[in-house]
């Protein structure tokens, strides 16, 4: 009938798994206020990380490191989608593009400080997710899921081929040996010491993160995700703030991509394409997007369980970890901490505090 | 020199002509009213106003700006707010979050990052949900509302940004008796500071509230005036006549 209702309907008509996992499940809890549960999980979680290498043997702590840094990733893709809407399948270009950057700067420039590499991450991740948004996100007219997903998605492919026939990024066999990392004059190998650097750069992007989403911007997000056209209508400047959203997740993704370069000691195309942008997917579509602490855990379960499975059915671990997925996302769309975590403390609140209105009236 | 000034506006959509010439002015604070028989364009000409459709031709001004192609953001940022026709709350925030939603949106983007401006809106926050009865909810997320009072959360959502101009598509749509009288009651009180265009079904409702009506047909306009000289247009009883 109308080319507002049509739209809205159009979306409520034919939902796909994706959409559906936005979808609050019939049946999930709901209480009137928020409850406390989030941050006994969050403490839970900070516990087991932090001393997790006094557990581990040294090999595990490595592949531990690893984890830590594809949470950093999987917060980038939440954030994105999770909390804004924005369905971007090539996140993957940012981590990829930010790891053969440093890489780069250790292989052409000797440059291995921290301090160099993780900004530097950082800001090629920025600058190339805001290139990408004014392609994609920063028409006059807002554009749509298919467009967004399959343009990023068309990105992080482009980016592994072109990576592919490049000599100068080292072609197939990308960039190996890098350096080790250093911090002043102490070099950083694998192991606890990466480990609790991993740690510490995840805890302080979780807490920004939050903070940001706990914000009268997170509010927006929230609109922006459930009801873009609406928000347009209040005088949002949706596609400013996506554009906003989708830069901040890049330079996320940048850190993550620096990180992971420095800490495997090479990058080689495949973290640049599309396997890696459908892998942090999967990882936060199993925690539980919309929360930052499910991108967190689904993360830890699944690359746990893939090194679990893999060790145990070495022929058909990977159909088995397929179908435990697929369970997951049919039976709990919101994911595996929806098991525990109700629609209202996940969505939360953003009234101000009491403090904040004593602030104003004075 | 009225609010808002419509002139010569036609839509086509492919072989459909839905708005042929149509024009509209409304005043400062007037409550103005379109009705017409189904299919007469009158939620096509509320869309061209609001920016959802692009007029194929005509112009539209308000508060002596040509807003012709202006977007939807654009024209709210000038004063200009619109309730859809279907109740578009966002149904897992609470109906608190949906105001605040609303009232914040043209701050910038440093205050909303630091949350600079939530303290001294939460006054008017409550205020808006006390305005429209739905201050004993506040805190319940908004799908738990009934029908009515989700059309009533959006209309406060609507007014939250304190429009000059509000567009209406059938506020009452699907409310019981009571709940259109209280509507009424509700949208009284804005008149000292907004102007209403509102697209109704509700005849008896639509004459209480509005001081001029527009009548649409075919995507025409029929008759425009007062509501006591459209009452006595032979044209226009004999339209309804007709339908009826």
């Amino acid at each position: 009938m109308s080319q507002l209702s049509s739209t809205r309907t159009g979306t409520r008509a034919a939902p796909s798994v994706i959409e559906a996992s936005r979808t609050p499940t019939i049946g999930a809890p709901v209480s009137a206020e928020p409850g406390r549960v989030l941050p006994i999980i969050e403490m839970a979680v900070l516990i087991i990380a932090a001393v997790a290498p006094l557990t581990l043997q040294n090999y595990m702590t490595v592949y531990a490191t690893r984890v830590l840094i594809l949470c950093l990733f999987a917060l980038s893709f939440d954030l994105v989608w999770g909390y804004a809407g924005i369905l971007s399948l090539g996140q993957s270009l940012f981590f990829g593009m930010a790891g053969y950057g440093v890489a780069l700067l250790s292989r052409d420039f000797h440059i291995a400080s921290l301090f160099a590499v993780v900004p530097l991450g950082a800001l090629i991740g920025l600058v190339a997710a805001l290139l990408l948004a004014g392609f994609l996100l920063l028409g006059r007219h807002t554009s749509s899921v298919v467009f967004v997903s399959l343009g990023s998605m068309t990105g992080a492919y482009a980016a592994d081929r072109l990576a592919r026939g490049s000599y100068y990024l080292g072609g197939q066999n990308g960039i190996p040996s890098i350096q080790s990392m250093s911090i002043g004059s102490y070099t950083l190998n694998e192991g606890p010491g990466f480990y609790y650097l991993a740690l510490i750069i995840l805890i302080v992007v979780y807490l920004l993160s939050r903070f940001l989403l706990r914000s009268q911007f997170g509010l927006a997000l929230a609109g922006l995700r459930e009801n873009e056209q609406r928000i347009a209508f209040f005088g949002y400047k949706v596609q400013h703030l996506k554009a906003i959203i989708f830069a901040i997740g890049g330079a996320i993704a940048g850190i993550a991509g620096s990180l992971y370069a420095f800490h495997e000691g090479f990058v080689w195309t495949t973290i640049l394409g599309v396997v890696m942008s459908t892998q942090v997917v999967l990882y936060v579509l199993f925690g539980g997007s919309g929360t930052l602490i499910g991108a967190v855990i689904g993360t830890a379960i699944v690359e746990g369980l893939s090194f679990w499975l893999s060790d145990n059915y070495r022929d058909i671990w990977p159909i088995i970890l397929g179908l435990l997925l697929l369970l997951v996302i049919l039976f709990r769309p919101l994911g595996l901490i929806s098991l525990v975590l109700g629609e209202r403390e996940r969505v939360g609140t953003f009234r101000p505090s009491p403090k904040e209105i004593r602030d104003a009236a004075s | 020199m009225p609010l808002l000034e419509a002139v010569g506006i036609s839509k086509v959509f492919g072989k459909l002509t839905a708005l042929d010439n149509a024009a509209l002015t409304v005043d400062e604070k007037e409550f103005h009213g379109l009705i017409g028989p189904n299919g007469s364009g009158k939620s096509t000409l509320m869309k061209c106003l609001a920016g959802a459709e692009v007029p194929t031709q005509g112009k539209v001004s308000f508060a002596n700006t040509d807003i012709t192609t202006f977007t939807p953001t654009e024209r709210a940022r000038a004063g200009m707010s619109l309730k859809f026709q279907i109740t578009s709350v966002l149904p897992t925030l609470t109906l608190y979050d949906n105001i605040l939603l609303a009232l914040q949106a043209q701050s910038s983007l440093l205050d909303l990052v630091f949350s600079r401006t939530r303290g001294r809106q939460h006054e008017q926050v409550m205020t808006m949900l006390a305005q429209f009865r739905l201050v004993d909810r506040a805190f319940d997320a908004a799908a738990a509302l009934s029908h009515g009072q989700q059309q009533w959360l959006e209309i406060a959502m609507a007014l939250a940004g304190r429009p000059r101009l509000l567009l209406l598509d059938e506020p009452t749509g699907g409310m019981s008796l009571e709940e259109r009288r209280v509507t009424g009651e509700l949208l009284q009180p804005i008149k000292q500071h907004c102007s209403l265009i509102i697209v109704e079904h509700d005849l008896d409702f639509i004459r209480d509230i509005c001081d001029r009506l527009t009548v649409l047909d075919q995507g025409r306009i029929l008759a425009s005036g007062t509501v006591a000289q459209i009452q006595a247009n032979a044209h226009v009883q004999e339209i309804y006549l007709r339908r009826a």
